[in-house]
């Protein structure tokens, strides 16, 4: 089976939302966020709900919940939950049906508990506010639901704090938190966004074992086409605050009536890894036993250590990328910042256009810096915010002694390159947008005219049709400029884009090596296949709107 | 978290050894004969010489100090110049109020100013928000002196509640003491308020954005239980910091307040020991507020741990 196809038609109505309007009516023009929208979601459905950054699918959840911020207004329509129109509810009332009736988890389990609380009390505080339970009881649903949400040790979890557990753990105990009075209607806002492909497998197929068991209807809200693959039963597409189509998962992911849905799906990249390219026979980075230690030492007793790279070797030729792919945790970040010497090595040698940088002194490196230069993860934040493009743009320059007006003229032609107007120089970044800033990061990179790039998860916070175009400004920007790029990331469809070559790192260590082509099509490490396999919707080509023809590779000799 | 404490309370002990030295030398540093200073204008070379004989001022300076230091230990801190009587009785006799008022002074201030600072980030830039801002900068601005007489004038001698000035212990009745306390508590008390709701309002707004305070409101929290038991406890920690610092303060003593009142507090021992240059006085003053401030700040430092579970030693 590839798709859902359960049918809902028989099912009684959880929610409807009929017309609903939202709007910022202190804002001059009273611009809408939500134009007349419906939305129907029955009784143990999943309903996606799924659109790039400011397409209102969180609004929209919040207006179910009752929680818009102060800003946002309800203009008109309805939101019924069984029958019972939400909207003329008082304050009173809502809070009373909220975790009640309409439970939410939140896109970011790291922060969406309280850190001062007891896991257990956060857990038993819903039925504190919602019911007359005594505590004996309160206690041993909590432990009940735990049970069910599969979180191990359960009497220890139940005592521990949030941040004694990690990010999948703290999901669990969200959707613990969230169906443990049994709701009517699950909004879940990209709950698996911020966590690892294997855990996100975990948390989906736990979220659709619970619908199941309790006849949960779920308003799933995510980004990701991979995801919808998976878990829909039908699908809403939301761009700039209206529906454009909606329908059963397999109607729409093969035969998308909207422009949007097209161009939507199209920008998923493939999980087909593209052929390597020609290797040139000019490395410009070689990595040889590369170890980053943390820990030990101590005065009175040696602390525990924790080994974040083992022995990591690889070279990297002009003009070609290297991607390195792994969960959080697997020391792939690390080996990024050993290679820029933002983080000391502990041993081993990374060689530089034939020079060994790893242990050069701070003065010793300068003048190597200049090779290296890094894309960072969040554009929101990597630029200064108080200076305006061009200064963060010339600054590297200036300082390996370009003249002022040479780096301004140049400033000025990358910003051509990257696709942005001459006058974004002389403005500061808020006035940008997410992935503007981050072809502004890549122009301030290649401004230093570097060997290397080392994009450190570069695409990973864009929406995927931004997404696809930054990857396609790195694929033309080395193609003239003959850069060699370092990528890593977390997304195999990314790595499946880019990488001529993937190395797949998991707890410190290189697990696979080799080109992407065959670490991808053929994975050789049960880990590297266990990545795969839990990549979502791996089975449909977004694209052509079609399944993927069965994997021919030939198995590696 | 033992063995933190144990550590924390021996790095006491350097720090504490360097006041002392800087204490010992602050009457060897003074210019001239620290006997004649003592001594004063009209000492025959006779009585200087017994002066230096008793005090060991003619022996080596770092015999003097581990001597004088030998004493300290023994909580010996001297004898006052200008009284005769042990520096220690002197102290022992003037800590109560400045303790009392101190205690009291702090609980009155956590009191108001924690609800203001709680509702003035909940009613974000709103009336109440600006008024407690408003409150907040003539708390800050206005001099101490200003207010105590201003209150003097309102609440004693127009409205008659309180008394004008004067002091009566904790151990002679609640009343009797709070009569007399409370108008120098109150003046005391603007300023802590409008630093510690200045505090409090800073770290609940911030607090108030995070995520899990969504996931309360999600539960279906009231609001008073969003506040009070999601916020309050993870905005504490920079609160408390500045509720120690100012405790720390005012056990220090505080002149002007205790001048207004006519309190027989520290800080007038101080300043009267400054003005008489009565040098074992100072010596002791400086110790002990040193060493409370250390004190106080340790007592801080655990707190934390205690309301933020990821805090841990």
């Amino acid at each position: 089976m590839l798709f859902k196809t359960r049918n809902f038609d028989a099912a009684p109505v959880a929610l409807q939302a009929r017309n609903l309007t939202v709007s910022l009516p202190e804002t001059p023009g009273n611009p809408q966020v939500l134009k007349s929208i419906d939305v129907t979601i029955r009784q143990g459905e999943t309903v996606c709900l799924v659109g790039e950054s400011g397409s209102g699918k969180s609004v929209t959840s919040l207006a179910i919940m009752g929680l818009l911020p102060e800003a946002l207004k309800v203009a008109s329509g309805t939101i019924a939950l069984q029958g019972r129109d939400l909207l003329p509810l008082s304050q009173a009332q809502m809070r009373e049906l909220r975790a009640a009736r309409v439970a939410m988890i939140f896109q970011e389990p790291m922060t969406a508990l309280n850190p001062v609380l007891r896991i257990g009390d956060q857990i038993m505080e819903v039925m504190e506010l919602h019911t007359d339970l005594p505590l004996a009881e309160r206690r041993r649903r909590a432990l009940a639901i735990m049970e069910q949400v599969h979180l191990p040790d359960v009497d220890r979890i139940f005592r521990s704090y949030p941040h004694q557990l990690s990010g999948g753990q703290r999901q669990r105990i969200m959707i613990a938190m969230a169906l443990v009075l049994e709701p009517v209607l699950l909004i879940a806002d990209e709950p698996t966004t911020a966590l690892d492909v294997t855990t996100q497998k975990q948390i989906l197929s736990l979220i659709d074992e619970l619908q199941q068991k309790h006849g949960t209807a779920v308003l799933f809200i995510t980004h990701d086409m991979g995801v919808v693959a998976e878990i829909a039963d039908t699908v809403y597409v939301m761009k700039h605050g209206e529906i454009v189509e909606h329908g059963p998962v397999e109607t729409l992911l093969r035969h998308p009536r909207a422009d949007y849905t097209r161009k939507l799906l199209s920008a998923v990249p493939s999980l087909s890894p593209r052929d390597a390219r020609v290797v040139a026979d000019d490395t410009v980075l070689r990595v040889e036993a590369l170890n980053k230690v943390y820990g030990g030492g101590g005065i009175l007793k040696s602390l525990p250590q924790a080994h974040a790279a083992k022995d990591v070797a690889f070279t990297l030729s002009r003009g070609r990328t290297l991607g390195i792919v792994g969960e959080s945790g697997s020391g792939k970040s690390t080996v990024a910042r050993c290679i820029m010497r933002l983080i000391d090595p502990t041993s081993g040698r990374i060689m530089l256009d034939g020079t060994d940088i790893a242990d050069l002194s701070r003065r010793a490196l300068r003048p190597h810096r200049q090779k290296l230069q890094v894309v960072f993860q969040d554009p929101m934040r990597s630029l200064n915010p108080r200076w305006t493009i061009a200064e963060s743009l010339i600054e590297g320059p200036l300082n390996y002694g370009t003249p002022r007006r040479e780096a301004l003229a140049e400033a000025a032609r990358l910003m051509g390159v990257v696709g942005l107007p001459e006058d974004a120089l002389a403005r500061y970044p808020h006035q940008f947008s997410g992935g503007q800033r981050q072809r502004i990061a890549i122009a301030r990179a290649v401004m230093m005219r570097p060997d290397v790039l080392v994009a450190d998860e570069a695409v990973s916070a864009l929406d995927v049709s931004v997404q696809a175009q930054v990857l396609d400004l790195l694929d033309q920007l080395q193609r003239d400029l003959g850069i060699a790029i370092v990528f890593i990331t977390h997304d195999l469809r990314v790595a499946a884009q880019i990488c001529d070559e993937v190395i797949v790192m998991s707890r410190g260590a290189v697990v696979e090596h080799g080109p992407a082509a065959e670490v991808l099509a053929a994975p050789a490490h049960a880990y590297t296949r266990a990545l795969i396999d839990a990549a979502p919707g791996r089975f449909w080509d977004f694209h052509n709107f079609r399944e993927l023809p069965k994997v021919t590779h030939a198995q590696p000799a | 978290m033992l063995g933190y404490i144990l550590r924390r309370i021996l790095a006491v002990i350097p720090v504490m050894l360097l006041v002392a030295v800087f204490v010992f030398l602050l009457l060897r540093l003074t210019p001239g004969d620290p006997a004649a200073i003592i001594a004063g204008d009209m000492a025959t070379p006779a009585q200087l010489e017994r002066i230096r004989e008793a005090m060991g001022l003619n022996q080596p300076l770092h015999i003097q100090f581990v001597t004088w230091l030998g004493r300290l230990m023994q909580g010996d801190l001297g004898v006052s110049l200008i009284s005769n009587t042990p520096v220690s009785a002197m102290i022992a006799d003037r800590m109560g109020p400045t303790f009392a008022i101190a205690i009291l002074t702090i609980l009155m201030s956590v009191a108001m100013a924690v609800p203001m600072g709680v509702l003035a980030a909940w009613k974000h830039r709103s009336g109440a928000d600006y008024a407690v801002m408003t409150f907040s900068v003539l708390g800050f601005s206005v001099p101490v002196f200003v207010i105590g007489y201003l209150f003097i004038l309102i609440f004693s001698l127009k409205l008659g509640w309180f008394p004008v000035q004067g002091y009566t212990p904790v151990g002679s009745g609640l009343g009797a003491f709070l009569s007399n306390a409370f108008l120098p508590a109150l003046t005391l008390s603007t300023i802590y308020i409008a630093l510690i709701a200045r505090m409090t309002r800073a770290n609940m707004l911030e607090v108030l954005g995070e995520d899990y305070i969504r996931t309360a409101r999600a539960k279906g929290a009231p609001e008073r239980t969003v506040l009070f038991r999601h916020a309050l406890k993870n905005a504490a920690v920079p609160i408390l910091t500045v509720i120690g610092s100012g405790f720390a303060l005012l056990i220090g003593g505080v002149v002007v307040t205790e001048t207004v009142f006519n309190i027989p507090g520290i800080g007038r021992l101080t300043v009267d020991a400054i003005l008489a240059r009565d040098y074992p006085v100072i010596q002791a003053m400086i110790l002990l507020t040193s060493f409370l401030y250390v004190l106080v700040n340790l007592l801080i430092d655990l707190s934390y741990s205690f309301f933020d579970p990821r805090i841990r030693y």
